[in-house]
């Protein structure tokens, strides 16, 4: 946490002791192993004796609360910070197995592994779209080499579609191969309102609208087609003032599983139900596509963040926006879009736009 | 900060508090149903009116649900809306409906609902293990500390610091405990408690005895929040929160001030200066500051600027912060009276500052027609606070 902050109030050019009025950490307790993680969440970010909470949710989510807190205008500049240190965490999917319902769901799943449910969507998904699992794979081909090009991604590599095909049945219809493997790491942003964001800086880049939405939390209610997806969508869409999200640059959407990123584009409105997966083999989401998907690597290339996997996805937006992306530079991109996903077993997710308003 | 240039006001329009007790027959999601409700009806409304959920529940541990705001959304009627849960463990109480404010205040949001739950008793043997992993796992977890034992450390601290007589602070225990009698929801109102019955309680780690401590609790509170544009047309009497502040200290407790709490003071001069109260000892009617401990009403009484530091002992003394006094200070029976399963107990502070100054907290009402309060709430490892100011407008 401490180096992420470092990093980001070096870039903003600010000192946190004076300038920052609000800090935000996105955090759950189970992840850290603590009852009261936020506790600890201040001092690495010289948040002491200031204002400072805890949002129990991804970084977009915290982000959304960062936005809502300026445009209250009490506060000009708002910190948030959110980081995964889940290689400490030795029993993932005991951690998981604990967020089923402990009535009706979790004694299902006694002695499964939780990602079953993931299975389960994944076929729904195939079922309803027509997409085919080769098609899936291909989003697996192309985030991993996309990572290449990202000196904070850890799990590039060159594959083709038949290593994933002939990767084992982890759940099947979901392989080995198509889920975002975990990693550690922290992303902190620093949030200004507009007037002393052009003071600080001659290329700030605006978010243009902030959507967030949960689905029922019981397996068997939810909806094939991610629509807590759908709804954040159309609520940041409505606030940015996008009619045509075709008109988007840089996506970056969540890809814990390979086949959530087609779901979610389909959700963003970026493909019709059923058709991102065959533009995704097509190459239409690549680097010389029609439109970049990921071009940071994703999940699956750079490793899932867990809580801090949104503002990973953010964070590629804001340095592709800035022109900072360094050999995976998207030219000329203009608006971006991230998108995120709490994962299973609950559909929770959050969409922010964001542009650098030629 | 700029205090006096906030966006949209936003004012309180119905609140809703269920029984707090061991309610082993009902879940959280039930419990957080049955309070929203309560305040959807109170604000004439129904869920389809309302445009965003938060959700505030202390640690996970209680239950043993992982990303339990995820699990209790139903409840809280969050589904497929936009749906935020925030954490600032005790301190969540009056922080969620802070973090509802700027939801409506920020012109996001007209009508938002703030539910609070908590349901300790499901933790076993007793709500107290879920504490035994909120320490550093380096510093502090190896010597095994109990919380209770921590606060004896503080109110050893403040007693010794500020001269304060043990028999003058038992005397809030007595006072919160009369006061909720008046409380239907209340788990712990005693009419006939007297100072001998909590001096002569069962030691838990000295100077704290058993009557000093709020009782673990199940139970849920809600609130509707909306902005100045709709707030005449739902009712007559919106309570308005004119002042929000909070405040986390370093995670390092050994290093801080445990007589004062430094960190209270200063969400506090946020909350006053953004409802431009200059004096709160003369323009506060009521108080409703966090009571877990009796000693932590007068602490926090201090902190609030509604008492010089070792003073509000003597004011408890004097009868001062009796419902009937100068000022009134936990008219609700506070946390020690009514109960603490800690999120919700946003009932007994902001809940109940809306009822006061909106004339419906029955036999509860303080007298002379209060007009501003301030609500307050404190948690983390002993460095987080959370203050509303509240007031009514002529």
């Amino acid at each position: 946490m401490f180096e992420a902050a470092q990093k980001a109030y070096q870039d903003a050019g600010i000192d946190p002791r004076t300038d920052v009025d609000s800090f935000i950490t996105c955090a759950e307790d189970f992840w850290e192993g603590f009852s009261i993680f936020d506790e600890f969440t201040p001092d690495q970010l010289g948040a002491a004796l200031r204002p400072m909470h805890t949002v129990s949710g991804d970084g977009l989510q915290g982000l959304a609360n960062a936005y809502m807190q300026i445009k209250t205008g009490l506060f000009d500049i708002v910190v948030v910070e959110a980081h995964s240190k889940i290689s400490e965490l030795l029993t993932y999917e005991d951690v998981v197995q604990l967020s089923f319902d402990p009535i009706y769901e979790a004694p299902l799943s006694k002695g499964v592994h939780p990602y079953y449910v993931g299975g389960l969507e994944m076929r729904e998904y195939l079922e309803a779209t027509g997409t085919t699992e080769e098609q899936c794979a291909a989003v697996v081909v192309q985030n991993k080499r996309n990572a290449f090009c990202n000196p904070l991604a850890e799990f590039e590599a060159q594959l083709e579609v038949d290593d994933v095909m002939n990767s084992r049945y982890a759940f099947d219809p979901l392989k080995a191969l198509e889920i975002a493997p975990r990693a550690d790491g922290a992303i902190v942003f620093v949030i200004a309102g507009g007037e002393i964001a052009r003071s600080l800086t001659d290329r700030p880049v605006y978010v243009e609208g902030i959507g967030w939405c949960s689905e029922s939390p019981w397996i068997g209610s939810r909806s094939s087609d991610a629509a807590y997806v759908k709804r954040a969508a159309q609520m940041a869409y409505r606030q940015a003032g996008i009619e045509n999200p075709q008109l988007i640059d840089i996506v970056e959407v969540d890809d814990q599983f390979a086949f959530k990123a087609l779901q979610h584009l389909e959700a963003l409105g970026l493909a019709r139900p059923g058709e991102a997966g065959y533009l995704m083999a097509e190459g239409a989401f690549g680097p010389q596509g029609q439109r970049a998907v990921n071009p940071s690597g994703g999940s699956l290339g750079c490793g899932h963040l867990m809580e801090a996997s949104g503002l990973a996805r953010a964070l590629e937006g804001v340095l592709q926006l800035r022109g900072e992306a360094g050999p995976r530079q998207v030219e000329d991109a203009l608006v971006g879009v991230a998108q995120s996903w709490r994962g299973l077993p609950h559909g929770t997710g959050a969409v922010a736009i964001f542009s650098r308003r030629e | 900060m700029n205090l006096g240039k906030i966006h949209k006001d936003v004012a309180v329009v119905g609140a809703g508090m269920t029984l707090f007790s061991r309610r082993l027959q009902e879940t959280g999601k039930e419990m957080s149903w049955q309070a929203a409700q309560m305040a959807l009806d109170q604000a004439g409304l129904t869920l389809d009116d309302i445009d965003a959920v938060i959700m505030g529940s202390a640690p996970d541990a209680f239950d043993g649900v992982h990303k339990k705001g995820d699990w209790l959304i139903d409840g809280a009627g969050g589904v497929n809306k936009p749906y935020m849960r925030v954490y600032t463990g005790g301190g969540t109480a009056v922080f969620a409906p802070i973090a509802g404010w700027w939801h409506v205040a920020s012109g996001m949001f007209e009508r938002v609902l703030v539910v609070c739950e908590e349901k300790m008793s499901s933790c076993q043997p007793h709500a107290q293990s879920a504490f035994a992993h909120i320490w550093d796992p380096i510093l502090d977890r190896p010597l095994k500390p109990n919380l209770v034992w921590i606060f004896a450390m503080e109110m050893q601290r403040y007693m010794h610091t500020y001269n304060v007589r043990y028999e003058d602070i038992a005397l809030v225990a007595v006072k919160n405990k009369r006061n909720a009698v008046g409380h239907p929801c209340a788990q712990l109102a005693d009419p006939d408690i007297t100072l001998e019955d909590v001096i002569n309680s069962e030691p838990m780690a000295l100077p704290v005895r058993r009557l000093d401590i709020s009782p673990p609790s199940d139970g849920a509170a809600a609130l509707v929040l909306v902005s100045e544009d709709t707030a005449y047309e739902l009712t007559n009497e919106p309570v308005w929160m004119d002042g929000v502040g909070w405040c986390i200290d370093s995670t390092m407790w050994t290093n801080r001030d445990l007589a004062f709490p430094k960190f209270v003071a200063r969400a506090a001069r946020m909350a006053y200066e953004m409802a431009g109260i200059k004096n709160p000892r003369e323009e506060i009617d009521i108080a409703e500051p966090y009571d877990p401990f009796d000693y932590k009403e007068l602490q926090h009484l201090e902190a609030l600027g509604l008492a010089d530091p070792g003073e509000a002992a003597i004011m408890t003394r004097e009868g001062k912060t009796q419902r009937d006094g100068e000022l009134p200070v936990c008219p609700s029976g506070g946390l020690l009276g009514v109960g603490n399963p800690i999120a919700a107990t946003l009932g007994i502070k902001v809940g109940e500052l809306f009822w006061q100054l909106s004339g419906q907290a029955g036999a509860r009402q303080v007298p002379g027609d209060p007009a501003v309060g301030v609500a307050q709430a404190w948690g983390d490892l002993m460095q987080f606070s959370s203050v509303i100011v509240m007031r009514r407008r002529p």
